[in-house]
């Protein structure tokens, strides 16, 4: 639909949103107006199709319940081990956390950092501010509504951005990104088109299956 | 994210931005927020899976049953339930009672619900919404209504239905209208939106936001008479972003005494398979399988049998 979109001829990685609760459909949006195709995941199914996958903002209570409620847990862990590309926002990048303060579930458990949830405190205290994020030329606004930060980055982590008072809110190892914060609540699509990069580079996409 | 409601933010941060309000909002979608009275129940709330709670002094059935003036929950009992989880609290105040809205500011709750549950302290004024750093969600039962409450601040709405009642038949009244009223709007001309916007008593661009949009501007749940997981897939099959569940809950499990484990696992059992429900809100085969081994819904009380004196949704235009 846009000018970002891979040529019509090349087939293009379906892309996923966790969809149990939260902003999917946000990025769901955001991902198509990268030219991305994305669907929702609810479903083992769904889970196995898809070439990529975000998890989005939302309650990491509520998310971490219903990935086990519904089974989802350990088949996303065995495809995350097999180099499925996975971004979580927020709540999804507590659940990619290896280790969380104050998360009465385990979470995904796939990169080796620590994230504190809630860690700025209540609703009053979220807040917006520009961030540098290393890869990006300019700075990112960015929105963080009751967000967590990353405490402990293990040594194969890449950090990708910092509060000015030296707080980690952005991180990579591998194939794995988190942000602690929301680029999917605003209209700059730079993080988004990171991540659609990420999603192509890791798995080509054969052209028979398509 | 739009400013058209009156609520200037510059790009540049800082906290409190209707951005920041609105925002919250969007993280609790696909989630079901559950009253509650105590630390205990929201432990429950929390455990089944709930999104948010909501705290007030009584849930609304009882309110029903003991008449009386219902007000903002008590401030120690706020302090208890925020203590007890990690989830975003929420708590109501009266229509119109902005001081027990800036005690609930004070206080750290995560949303402010103006709701017409509780005793309005003001038949004619609403809470100035933009005066505050905490966010407000407020009840509607049509689109005019919604949009007023928006442009008095609102940065989150629930269709009222006829809470403490266990009848979904308001609920789905509510939500019908709003979304018959936006449909309208998506197909008119933009030199139709003047007379609509002075009909419902709403500014110009807040109806040119729903006509672009083809939705609310901001965040809408259900809420007012979900008694079961049918009636929450119920609502979210007819457009809404997620329910608040009130009386439904903590009123199932009633054949096991109050206070007895029994019963908070019949209450933690009907929880969250209405959080399931609300996720796979599409899937008839799912929403059968959670709604195997749910307790007997609360028996309720059919809102054509009420006299109208009795309804709640009516407080608060």
């Amino acid at each position: 639909m846009t000018s970002s979109s891979p040529s019509d001829t090349a087939p293009r990685a379906l892309l996923g949103v966790l969809a149990l609760q939260g902003d999917f459909a946000e990025h769901i949006a955001a991902l198509e107006a990268c030219g991305a195709r994305a669907v929702e995941v609810r479903t083992l199914a769904q889970l196995h199709a898809v070439e990529g996958l975000i998890i989005p903002g939302g309650e990491s209570t509520t998310i971490a319940r219903l990935l086990i409620a519904f089974d989802l847990m350990e088949p996303l862990r065995q495809r995350i081990r097999e180099g499925l590309p996975v971004w979580g926002t927020c709540a999804g990048a507590i659940m990619l956390a290896s280790e969380v303060t104050n998360l009465d579930r385990p979470p995904i458990a796939a990169m080796d950092i620590t994230v504190e949830r809630n860690a700025f405190g209540r609703q009053i205290d979220s807040f917006e501010a520009d961030l540098e994020i290393r890869g990006l030329d300019e700075p990112f606004h960015a929105v963080f509504i009751r967000a967590p930060v990353i405490i402990r980055a293990g040594a194969g982590v890449e950090v990708l951005s910092r509060l000015p008072d030296g707080r980690i809110v952005a991180a990579r190892e591998g194939r794995l990104l988190a942000t602690a914060f929301h680029p999917e609540l605003t209209a700059d699509r730079r993080m988004h088109a990171l991540f659609v990069r990420m999603v192509q580079e890791s798995a080509p996409v054969p052209a028979e299956r398509r | 994210m739009t400013t058209t409601n009156g609520n200037a933010n510059g790009s540049h941060g800082g906290t409190a931005t209707w951005t920041l309000k609105a925002g919250l909002a969007q993280m609790l979608k696909g989630g079901v927020i559950m009253d509650v009275m105590t630390a205990e129940q929201a432990v429950v709330a929390q455990e089944a899976g709930a999104c948010a709670v909501m705290a007030l002094e009584r849930i609304p059935s009882q309110i029903r049953a003991a008449g009386g003036v219902a007000r903002m929950s008590h401030v120690s009992k706020i302090k208890e339930i925020q203590a007890a989880v990690s989830i975003p609290v929420m708590a109501k105040a009266r229509i119109g009672h902005f001081v027990e809205a800036q005690i609930l500011e004070a206080l750290g709750v995560d949303y402010v619900d103006e709701s017409e549950v509780l005793t309005p302290a003001d038949d004619v004024h609403h809470i100035d919404k933009h005066n505050f750093k905490v966010p407000f969600v407020c009840g509607c039962r049509n689109l005019g209504e919604a949009l007023r409450r928006i442009s008095e601040g609102a940065a989150m709405i629930r269709t009222k239905g006829e809470a403490g009642t266990g009848d979904i038949v308001e609920a789905v009244r509510h939500m019908r209208a709003v979304w018959a009223d936006i449909r309208r709007i998506e197909g008119m001309r933009d030199d139709e939106l003047y007379v609509v916007a002075k009909d419902m008593q709403v500014p110009l661009t807040l109806v040119q936001e729903v006509k672009k949009l083809g939705k609310l501007p901001v965040v809408n749940f259900s809420a007012g008479g979900v008694a079961s997981p049918a009636d929450a897939a119920l609502m979210m099959q007819l457009g809404a972003e997620g329910v608040f569940v009130g009386s439904g809950i903590f009123e199932s499990g009633k054949e096991f005494p109050e206070g007895s484990r029994e019963r908070l696992d019949e209450q933690r059992s009907m929880a969250s398979a209405i959080v399931k429900a609300v996720t796979h809100f599409d899937d008839p085969q799912i929403l059968a399988e959670v709604s195997m081994d749910i307790p007997d819904s609360m028996r309720g009380i059919s809102v054509a049998q009420m006299a109208p004196a009795e309804l709640l949704a009516g407080r608060g235009n």
